[in-house]
């Protein structure tokens, strides 16, 4: 933890007349939220030791517009996405790395119609492609044989059909890969897509975040696996109402990463 | 006098045909006041999909044992139906059972026929059982009550009763029973009526052919006022489906236009419109033509089997929202506003919408939109984008967002974030502890 991350910015890069390799998008929730930014950390720490040549946009990031869209803003969307269009086409940004399925979504599949093309990864994508190519390893085994669940990310799963990427993670840090009721596909949400992260939920006899929780302890994990920033807010606060935080860490699969080297 | 049948069944022919193209002209004038939708592009995967997903079955066997009965109704209503084209030639014509000729092949195809349709016989009266014995949960939801739950139940004993009739004339004709060809399953039906003289056999004989041709009519035109359309519109509907990846939500050009107009520095914001200058076009949808033809489409394909429902993260925590009865509500609206054309010549505003008379905003605010309807439906109806749409009629028409999600819109319009937090410190975390 004590060496100093490494993060520069597109304007640094500019200004020295290089491109790097990918452009690293943090998010809202990535910049601001404090347990989403320990994500971010770990994620920037794999970068690093992979020797990744990438930068993040710092002060010139701005919200994807996604919370907007879904709650049918799509005046604030199309602003937000215009914007950043411009921010990301001045740099000339060809590639874009995010740890947020939600950017992930909106960049990859809703940006090219208002003129933004891109080759948008997830970064459980971006990882496996490291790891497969020999640019990073999974030294430790910390969680060698550990009963760990994922939970799929709406918008990373259904929305995206990536299902496998973060699952080859898991598997590579040779963990024992136990499967909710509903996972893949069939997937539950955590209750916090369509803008609901933004709001209270609407009247009803339980809280979403509640109920998949309620469905990962069936499993007895001592990990639930994740790879959005949204999803683990809503899983910690669900297993702290199970009062669960002695027994049940929620991860993300970049934290996993780093950690496992962790003894 | 001899020809009196045939006489009967030609009028019976054109009144079943004619009354059914009269109104499935209406569902496709009602599903014509919806937006055009351009399905022009990605044909090789869209035909795909009706061959996997429509033909296929694909998306049924998600849950195993209803997609297998399902399977096995689906394919004896296809194979049965070759039969109806034998009732129909030896009605006109007078003959009785003019494909005899055919011989062995004959044979085989009633034995097949007779074998279906008492596997049909078996699923149906076990969808029966599980709709009102096991009751399953998803049919016994608040939506499904008074019509809906009849119509359900009018369906399965519609197909109760074609399939007996359709053993119970082949077991009662002597001539087909003697040639002893074909009949596998009738021939276990017909010492029931060995006690029964020759004549009365005739006239079961003649009674079953009739009831069950008049019920096939009488089926055909049940469609178009029940869930049951889905045998029709699955296929269209699964070819007018989306392409795209799920996470993949429209793109309003009228808004697109705009924004464009308002980050040029070039455009003079005080110059008045241009004469003749196109009205801008209603943001999103409060009501039923405010909607796609694909989701009309969608709303008359829904067969009500709630799988959605019983998937949808809000409702399963006791939420409004019912997928389901999104698509419900959307046919109901569109049926009203057809019947008021029917009545007008024109659609006189009756001062109902969609919005509020029947899906409440309480509905469309419990979406995660998670996609988990749209992953469930079997024949890719998407209740998703009309909730979107409905959303973005609230929020851009009537400024009617729930008051936290305005304070997190106003926050990305000021500083970039969702949250109050200044666009400047975005990288402060790289320095945090």
């Amino acid at each position: 933890m004590s060496e100093a991350l490494k993060v520069p910015t597109m304007a640094e890069f500019l200004a020295q007349g290089k491109q790097p390799e990918v452009l690293f998008w943090v998010g809202c929730a990535g910049s601001f939220d404090d347990r989403a930014k320990k994500i971010t950390k770990a994620f920037v720490r794999l970068l690093n030791k992979a020797n990744i040549d990438f930068a993040v946009l710092g002060a010139e990031e701005s919200c994807t517009g996604d919370p907007a869209k879904r709650a049918g803003n799509e005046f604030l969307f199309q602003m937000q996405a215009m914007m950043n269009i411009q921010v990301l086409d001045g740099y000339e940004i060809k590639k874009i790395v995010t740890t947020c399925p939600h950017c992930f979504n909106t960049l990859k599949n809703e940006y090219p119609e208002l003129g933004g093309n891109y080759e948008v990864m997830h970064h459980t994508q971006f990882l496996k492609d490291l790891l497969n190519e020999g640019r990073l390893k999974v030294e430790g085994r910390k969680y060698k044989g550990k009963r760990i669940t994922y939970h799929d990310p709406c918008y990373l799963g259904r929305a995206n059909s990536e299902y496998e990427a973060p699952r080859d993670l898991l598997r590579k840090l040779e963990v024992e890969l136990i499967e909710m009721k509903r996972c893949k596909s069939n997937g539950l949400c955590c209750g916090a897509g369509g803008a609901q992260m933004f709001k209270d939920a609407e009247p009803g006899d339980k809280e979403i975040f509640v109920e998949r929780t309620e469905e990962a302890m069936e499993v007895k994990p001592s990990i639930i696996a994740t790879g959005c920033p949204f999803c683990n807010t809503m899983m910690t606060d669900g297993v702290k109402v199970k009062e669960k935080e002695g027994e049940v860490q929620v991860l993300d699969i970049a934290e996993m990463i780093i950690n496992a080297d962790e003894l | 006098m001899e020809y009196i049948p045939n006489i009967l069944f030609l009028i019976l022919l054109i009144a079943g045909t004619g009354f059914f193209v009269k109104n499935s002209k209406k569902i496709i004038r009602n599903i014509k006041l919806g937006h055009k939708v351009d399905a022009s592009d990605h044909k090789k995967e869209r035909w795909n999909n009706v061959i996997r997903i429509a033909l296929g079955q694909s998306k049924m066997v998600v849950r195993p044992l209803a997609g297998i009965l399902h399977i096995i109704v689906y394919v004896g209503f296809i194979i049965i139906n070759i039969e109806v084209l034998e009732i129909i030639i030896d009605g006109l014509f007078g003959t009785h059972r003019i494909f005899s000729s055919l011989g062995s092949i004959y044979g085989f195809l009633i034995a097949s026929f007779e074998i279906l349709a008492l596997l049909v016989l078996v699923s149906v009266s076990i969808f029966w059982l599980r709709r009102m014995v096991k009751r399953i949960p998803r049919f016994w939801s608040k939506e499904m009550t008074k019509w809906p739950k009849n119509d359900a139940l009018y369906i399965l004993y519609f197909e109760m009763v074609l399939m007996s009739l359709f053993l119970i004339m082949n077991a009662a004709d002597t001539h087909f029973q003697a040639a002893n060809s074909g009949n596998i399953i009738s021939q276990f039906i017909a010492p029931l009526f060995s006690s029964i003289d020759t004549g009365t056999l005739h006239l079961i004989e003649r009674s079953a052919w009739w009831i069950h041709i008049v019920g096939i009519f009488i089926f055909l035109n049940y469609l178009y006022y029940s869930k049951h359309l889905h045998i029709l519109l699955a296929f269209p509907n699964v070819y007018y489906g989306s392409v795209q990846p799920k996470g993949k939500f429209k793109n309003l050009e009228s808004v697109t236009n705009e924004v464009k107009l308002m980050m040029d520095p070039n455009v003079d914001p005080f110059a008045t419109p241009a004469e003749g200058a196109e009205v801008p076009a209603k943001f999103g949808a409060s009501d039923v033509l405010d909607l796609s033809r694909t989701q009309l489409l969608n709303a008359y394909t829904c067969t009500e089997c709630g799988r959605c429902t019983s998937n949808c993260p809000a409702n399963q925590t006791g939420k409004e929202l019912s997928p389901r009865k999104i698509m419900m509500d959307t046919r109901d609206r569109l049926e009203e506003i057809g019947k008021n054309i029917d009545l007008n010549g024109e659609f006189k505003p009756d001062n109902k919408q969609l919005l509020d008379d029947y899906i409440t905003r309480e509905e469309l605010w419990a979406c995660t939109t998670c996609n988990a309807c749209v992953e469930a439906c079997p024949i890719s109806i998407d209740p998703l984008s009309i909730i979107m749409d409905m959303r973005q009629y609230l929020v851009m028409e009537q400024s009617a967002a729930p008051n936290e999600l305005n304070v997190s819109m106003t926050n990305i319009e000021n500083n970039g974030a969702p949250w109050p937090y200044n666009q400047m410190d975005r990288l402060n975390w790289k320095d945090e502890k």
